[in-house]
């Protein structure tokens, strides 16, 4: 708590350069696919396969030190591909400072590496995204379904699952319903 | 002068000549024949064996089950259950400000073998069903169900994958409370309803109830679920039984 | 435990990797919950006291009653389990070894749901996630809404919006003060803990209408003014609240059965924590000042004069301690507040966001125009994404929202301080008798409707 604290959000957006920037430099010249600066939220995106990499040099790096994930969670991009996405919050409790990472998949086979062993954190909120996404996380301890019944099929939160439920009867859809009322 | 007291001083203990009466327990026709009966034997017109018949079937047993019902309807043990939201506002039924135990249902019982009352207090999920089935049917007859608020009545706002959409689809309910969640008193007034149908003597046995049969696992009557049973014949069978004098349709209705 | 016919030991001792859990089917991996590492240990033991004798005995089949395991199911319909939760226990006689939540019986697929709602019907559902602090819930969405449609929260909604937030803080402890104090024996608690929440939504009830799930927050400020007379209550109640704290605390820390089962019970070092994610005053019973609405004010808390209480061990009585002290600061917040609550509109005057209101439909076209259009279609919000963390009386309450463009979330992600924050439970639990167990959970304060969502 020593830093005074600073004027704006933080990491303001030539900030978030100079993350990509050490990303490229030490985890992988390729590693970065994308930065975006939105609504004072850093996010940067990265390829799947340097996902673990990446994070550990932001949680281990001096310079860095994004120590607490605050929030692991799946997203759907249906129209778009890769349509599906896992978000990392990571959070620096020092300085007060959040940044996104975010990697996107495949539908067909979803894979990326845990970050169970980095952050023991994840561990819930992966299995959450394998339950609603289908995302697999390898080398997860205990890759179930969580929220959902064991024998569930599907995942239900994807854009082209169902809502499910039923309609509900108003006059004009009456002669539709099941009936059993009259 | 209505029909009604003409024929009562015109035919003291006669055989009931007016064509309005109905036979039906709790009328004001039957309680008036019934007065009439009172003050025939009051004056000793009716003696012996029809005298201890009488006492026998009007006023002992009817008057019994009315004791053992109102009884009932005012010892209902709810069971310590809470799903969501709803589970907050029925925990504050009992306490100081709205006193459940003005209606004798402060004692909530955590085993479903003491519990009488199950309050679906919130959203049935698809995952927590199976296991809700299970805890009525762990319960002892006579026991109703309180579907509390929107969710546990027909789903809610819920129209989605996880939500069984009204837990009347898998298990009968006594007594629907509307609201989301509902207060304190809406509960309670739901609770008072419930024990308006104890009081109107129904079924105790929830298949008989709701006129279920053949919704058990194995065939009613028989223990080891023989194959060659026909079970339309066993059911209308208990139907026959079940009837027993009343219209097998007549449940009745809070 | 571990039984003949489940899985041979061969099958254990390669065991360290888990399986892929597309390949397995569901009864085995039903079955994997229950073998614990420790269960596996005995029986290796145990085949080689056989090698070892080359006979096999009664005794080598029966273990020592020491070293016995049991699996015991707790829940999910149990009295002191908070809701529908639960826990997979493996007991050492009455020692608790391993605690497994399972979780998901109230799960109630809101954020489905609200992707197919338009951005004002959302807020009803997202109140009902966690259902004892729907305020915070209602505005970690309306505050990322708000940053997504980059639209400026008039300053005496903010206000109005920090009074019903502690106001609700004070409710939810008040919920968790009863309901863990009737976990512990302590049953005259709960009856004044809820005389206590009764009061504070008898004020829910005056500015909204609602007891619970008031959806008094709206995109842009909140629905309506406070009424004429809350203000007065409200100070009445402010008044008479640190002295009913008083009382409670008069009552449980004489009480000597409640420290023993709170001092020294289920501390977990503070670098735990962090690595499991906790936050809120589970992790400021270790000492740790993070409290969001100090480290990174939003709604002008930063206005507000209010310490952030800390534990130093981070056990049960800290936890709980933490907790009633923060009743203490939530009632300065409210005083303060509602002494400085300034004048101005209370809702934001872009009508592409929030209503016209009333008066100006009989008069303005323009405003009929727009009132037709936000009710009809709702708001349409520029598309992207955005994380926005709040400091609920649980821990950092977040709501993510991506938006395509359309007048309805793309997608929608509460990040629930329960949730993560169960992950500690079974550290928590760790070789503490089975009466704590529901001791420490009651000091977890899960709530299983933020849990499953």
């Amino acid at each position: 708590m020593e830093d005074p604290p600073r004027e704006g959000p933080v990491p303001d957006a030539p900030g978030l350069e100079l993350i990509a920037n050490a990303l490229r430099e030490h985890v992988g010249a390729d590693v970065v696919v994308e930065t975006s600066y939105y609504r004072e939220q850093a996010c940067v995106e990265v390829t799947p396969s340097a996902l673990l990499a990446v994070l550990k040099f932001l949680k281990e790096d001096q310079t860095q030190g994004y120590g607490f994930l605050a929030s692991v969670h799946g997203v759907d991009y249906l129209p778009e591909a890769p349509r599906l996405g896992v978000h990392y919050e990571l959070l620096n409790m020092r300085r007060v400072e959040r940044i996104r990472v975010k990697v996107r998949l495949e539908i067909d086979d979803p894979h990326v590496a845990s970050a169970v062993e980095l952050f023991p954190t994840a561990d819930f909120q992966e299995r959450e995204i394998y339950d609603f996404f289908g995302v697999i996380f390898d080398g997860h301890p205990d890759l179930r379904r969580i929220l959902m019944p064991e024998d569930y099929e599907g995942f239900p939160q994807r854009r082209d699952f169902a809502l499910g439920g039923e309609p509900v009867m108003f006059t004009h859809n009456e002669p539709e319903g099941p009936g059993w009322y009259e | 002068m209505t029909p009604d007291s003409a024929n009562g001083s015109d035919n003291p203990g006669g055989a009931l000549p007016n064509p309005f009466y109905t036979d039906q327990p709790g009328s004001p026709e039957e309680f008036r024949a019934r007065q009439l009966r009172a003050r025939e034997m009051l004056k000793g017109d009716i003696e012996s064996d029809d005298f201890e018949k009488y006492v026998e079937e009007a006023v002992m047993l009817t008057t019994l089950d009315k004791a053992l019902n109102w009884a009932r309807s005012q010892t209902v043990f709810p069971m310590t259950f809470g799903l969501a939201c709803c589970a907050i506002e029925m925990m504050s039924i009992v306490s100081a400000r709205y006193d459940v135990a003005r209606f004798g249902s402060e004692a909530f019982r955590a085993s479903p073998r003491q519990a009488d009352l199950l309050i679906l207090s919130g959203r049935v999920s698809i995952k927590m069903a199976p296991v809700i089935r299970r805890i009525y049917d762990q319960m002892l007859e006579p026991k109703w169900v309180i579907a509390m608020g929107a969710c546990s009545s027909s789903g809610g706002v819920f129209s989605n994958y996880a939500i069984v959409q009204g837990a009347d689809k898998f298990l009968p309910i006594d007594v629907h409370v509307p609201g989301c969640p509902p207060r304190p008193e809406a509960l309670i007034y739901g609770l008072i309803k419930l024990q308006r149908k104890i009081k109107g003597n129904p079924d105790l046995g929830w298949r008989e109830r709701y006129d279920a049969f053949g919704t058990e696992e194995y065939p009613y009557g028989t223990a080891n679920a023989p194959h060659d049973v026909d079970l339309d014949q066993l059911i209308a069978e208990r139907r026959l039984q079940k009837g027993n004098g009343r219209p097998a349709a007549g449940g009745s209705s809070a | 435990m571990t039984d003949r016919s489940t899985p041979t030991p061969e099958e254990i001792a390669e065991g360290t990797s888990p399986p892929d859990p597309l390949g397995v089917s569901y009864r085995e991996r039903e079955e994997s919950i229950t073998l614990s590492p420790l269960g596996q240990q005995i029986a290796e033991q145990r085949e080689a006291n056989r090698a070892e004798r080359g006979n096999v005995s009664q005794a080598d089949t029966a273990l020592a009653p020491e070293t016995e395991l049991l699996t015991m199911n707790i829940g999910p319909h149990h009295p002191a389990t908070h809701g529908v939760l639960r826990l997979l226990t493996t007991l050492e006689g009455e020692v608790v070894k391993e605690t497994k939540p399972l979780i998901g019986y109230v799960h109630t697929g809101i954020e489905k749901n609200c992707e197919d709602k338009s951005y004002w019907k959302v807020i009803p559902l997202i109140e009902r996630m966690d259902y004892v602090s729907y305020y915070f819930n209602a505005l970690a969405y309306c505050m990322a809404v708000e940053k997504l449609l980059d639209e400026e929260v008039p300053e005496r909604a903010q206000y109005l919006r920090v009074i019903h937030l502690e106001l609700c803080r004070i409710h939810s402890h008040m919920v968790w003060l009863g309901t863990s104090a009737l976990d512990l024996g302590a049953i005259s608690m709960f009856w004044y803990c809820f005389r206590e929440r009764d009061n504070v939504l008898d004020l829910f009830e005056m500015s909204s209408g609602q007891r619970m799930h008031t959806r008094f927050f709206q995109i842009g400020g909140v629905f309506e003014d406070i009424p004429t007379g809350f203000a007065d209550k409200l100070r009445d109640f402010v008044q008479q609240m640190p002295g009913r704290i008083d009382q409670f605390a008069d009552l449980l820390d004489s009480n000597e059965i409640f420290l023993q089962r709170m001092k020294g019970i289920g501390a977990v070092s503070e670098e735990r924590l962090l690595e499991l994610g906790v936050t809120g005053p589970l992790l400021r019973a270790t000492g740790n000042p993070w409290d969001l609405r100090k480290a990174a004010p939003y709604s002008s808390y930063d206005d507000f004069d209010f310490k952030v209480p800390v534990g130093t061990v981070g056990d049960n009585y800290d936890r709980y301690k933490v907790r009633l002290m923060e009743l203490y600061e939530s009632c300065k917040i409210i005083e303060q507040a509602l002494d400085g609550l300034p004048e101005g509109p209370w809702i934001t005057d872009n009508r592409k966001v929030a209503l016209p209101p009333r008066h100006e439909l009989a008069t303005s076209m323009e405003a009929l125009i727009h009132h037709f259009k936000l009710v009809t279609e709702g708001i349409r919000v520029p598309a992207g994404e955005v994380y926005l963390p709040i400091e609920s009386p649980r821990g950092e309450l977040g709501c993510f929202v991506r938006s395509d463009g359309s007048s309805k979330p793309a997608r929608l992600h509460m990040r629930e301080p329960s949730f993560v924050n169960l992950q500690a439970l079974s550290d928590m639990a760790k070789d503490t008798y089975l009466a704590d167990l529901i001791a420490t959970l009651a000091m977890l304060d899960p709530i299983l409707g933020g849990i499953d969502r």
